[in-house]
């Protein structure tokens, strides 16, 4: 794998008001890899994100995106990298073609926006308002739109909270396929069987800090060495296997 | 930028409050007062039941302009209503006969609440009996003649004053409570944010937001001006360019009004604090700005207060380009007294808005 960092993350550090949510991390984010980062509840993850995006102020630290400093050249980084909020709002009476238009022309580009629904399942839901989605498909339109200005990198924050299983399933399909069309991802993500499946590597956040930063399965060598061994599995399938078995692998369209 | 417009103008279109607010509003009370067509005082008269309705008096005063006759009442009913005042006078004809001539006595009872109608109708009854008795005097020169003129003035329509005011109403809903919801909300679900996220500007969403209400509010104004015009005869005294220097000053009135906007946007610290806010800023202005009556009609001591509100200046800008035909040289008081209150209001508004 490729490792010129894309992404390099120095001693940031970020305090709101008093309280110091992210206590100086350093770290890198290699070209054409999927980045995964983890951590419980209030980690410091959404603050990291969002000031590598440059929509929040770091307190100090350097962070620079594809050579760009977030001091310097903000609005070159804008350019180049595909964001998905945690939360984030649509104008909820537009249509979902209306919406992929408005955003085409603030990157100045030009796309099909059924191309763009069709990656995501929602094709079909072309014509319905944002307003109108259920939470895991205006989930899906958000991801959509990460992808309108062929970003070099995109941020995913927690992009599969919310998802059904296949829709999940599917998700990993396109940012595997995002990935090899030469795009750089960074995912954030609660849930250890996708960060395992899906990630080159990952960072562990706790309390403002990483605290590990490796391959998902050097970890788990790492964790394995020392000797854990986990309560054995004792069926041979789990209700997720079940869920998928019963509804198919399709996107739902709901 | 114009992406953000067009987006933004769209998502205008489709929430009802701002088409209510901007068209529909204005448009019922101008349809309203259009209808309570001015022109004249009505003067309400019955004939005594016993009246003679076949002879030349009684066709001259049904033919008078501003009598309206009211038939079909009972004399109860006549004495009642001239009582309560819905009647202005009750007219009794009388024709005799006397060595062989025809004369007719004419009697009418007039009230003292309608005291200046009943002079009114004397005065027209006396006119018509000396006109009656003239003739019949035969009288080949007349001693005194009489001739009056009246210098032709343009018709001063209920619509001539109503549609300005209500235009301005208009446009300072549409940018007072337009723009504040827009904005509170837009940073609230996080929209603003989602923005943020790509290359546009700052400015530019502001701008692009701004020139999708100043599109909606001035197509709103042409469609009142054009319905006033063509249903209701508003008057437009120079045709077209009349009109778009009412657009042009809509536009500016618009800009000011947004600033207001921008302002409670900033100060609103939930969205239930807007309505309040707003209402701080536009009642007033609705009131006490000429909207409905002209700043004339109140009280010496809230005279002041009108002179100072933007609308009091807004619509009396309108009504001079309108009805007096004056071009943009000819208000540059009430304009630069506009602009002095968009400057003040942008200051403030720079000062508390809020991004997040
Ligand atoms: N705007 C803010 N003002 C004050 N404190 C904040 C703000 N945003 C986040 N925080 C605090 O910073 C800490 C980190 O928040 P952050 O959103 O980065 O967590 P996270 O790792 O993304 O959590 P989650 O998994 O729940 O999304 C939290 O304790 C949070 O309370
Ligand atoms: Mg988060």
């Amino acid at each position: 794998m490729n490792s010129t960092p894309v992404i390099v993350v120095k001693d940031l550090k970020k305090t709101y008001d008093k309280f110091e949510a992210v206590k100086g991390v350093s770290f890198e984010v290699y070209d054409k890899e999927i980045f995964g980062l983890l951590g419980p509840n209030g980690a410091g993850k959404t603050t990291t994100l969002e000031i590598i995006e440059t929509l929040r102020e770091k307190t100090s630290g350097e962070v620079s995106v594809a050579g760009f400093s977030i001091d310097q050249h903000p609005n070159e980084i804008k350019k180049i990298i595909g964001v998905q909020l945690q939360a984030a709002g649509y104008y909820p009476s537009l249509t979902l073609t209306e919406l992929i238009d408005l955003f085409a022309g603030l990157y100045n580009a030009t796309v099909d926006p059924m191309e763009m629904l069709k990656q995501v399942g929602l094709e079909d839901k072309h014509k319905a308002k944002f307003k109108e989605l259920s939470g895991g498909q205006k989930q899906r339109f958000s991801i959509a739109t990460t992808l309108i200005n062929q970003p070099k990198i995109v941020f995913l924050d927690e992009p599969t909270t919310g998802l059904d299983p296949q829709a999940r399933r599917n998700l990993w399909d396109l940012i595997r396929k995002i990935r090899d069309n030469g795009t750089t991802v960074v995912i954030t993500t609660h849930y250890m069987d996708e960060a395992e499946q899906l990630c080159d590597r990952v960072a562990v956040m706790e309390a403002g800090k990483i605290i590990a930063l490796d391959a998902p399965d050097a970890l788990i060598d790492k964790l394995v060495a020392t000797g854990f061994e986990r309560k054995k599995e004792v069926k041979k399938a789990n209700l997720e296997d079940v869920f998928i078995h019963l509804t198919g692998h399709e996107w739902r369209e709901g | 930028m114009m992406a953000i417009a067009r987006a933004s103008f769209r998502s205008i279109m489709r929430s009802p409050s701002a088409v209510v607010f901007t068209l529909l509003f204005p448009l019922i009370f101008i349809l309203v007062f259009g209808f309570i067509n001015g022109g004249g005082i009505r003067l309400d008269v019955a004939l005594d039941g016993k009246s003679d309705l076949h002879n030349p008096v009684f066709d001259s005063i049904a033919s008078m302009q501003g009598i309206h006759l009211v038939p079909g009442l009972t004399k109860a009913e006549i004495d009642h209503n001239l009582q309560k005042g819905d009647l202005d006078a009750i007219i009794n004809i009388q024709k005799r006969l006397a060595d062989n001539t025809i004369s007719y006595n004419v009697d009418v009872t007039t009230n003292m609440a309608s005291r200046e109608k009943g002079i009114i109708i004397r005065s027209m009854l006396e006119h018509l009996v000396d006109k009656a008795n003239l003739r019949a005097a035969a009288m080949e020169r007349p001693l005194v003649v009489l001739s009056s003129k009246e210098i032709q003035v343009r018709e001063y329509k209920t619509i001539d004053f109503i549609l300005p005011g209500q235009l301005g109403f208009s446009l300072l809903s549409s940018g007072v409570f337009g723009t504040a919801f827009v904005f509170f909300n837009l940073r609230q679900t996080l929209v603003i944010k989602r923005f943020f996220a790509t290359p546009i500007r700052k400015p530019f969403i502001v701008m692009g937001e701004a020139i999708s209400r100043l599109v909606f509010a001035l197509l709103g104004a042409a469609f009142l001006i054009l319905v006033g015009y063509f249903a209701f005869g508003f008057t437009l005294i120079h045709g077209f360019a009349t009109f778009a220097t009412m657009l042009f000053l809509s536009a500016l009135g618009l800009i000011v009004f947004m600033g207001f906007g921008f302002v409670v946007s900033g100060i609103a610290k939930s969205e239930s604090t807007i309505p309040p806010l707003a209402n701080i800023v536009t009642l007033p202005q609705f009131l006490l700005s000429g909207t409905f009556f002209g700043i004339e009609n109140f009280p010496e001591w809230l005279q002041p207060i009108c002179k100072v509100l933007p609308l009091t200046y807004l619509n009396n800008a309108m009504r001079l380009v309108a009805f007096e035909g004056a071009g943009l040289g000819d208000i540059l008081i009430p304009l630069a007294i506009i602009s002095a209150w968009g400057i003040f209001i942008y200051a403030l508004a720079v000062k508390f808005f809020r991004w997040e």
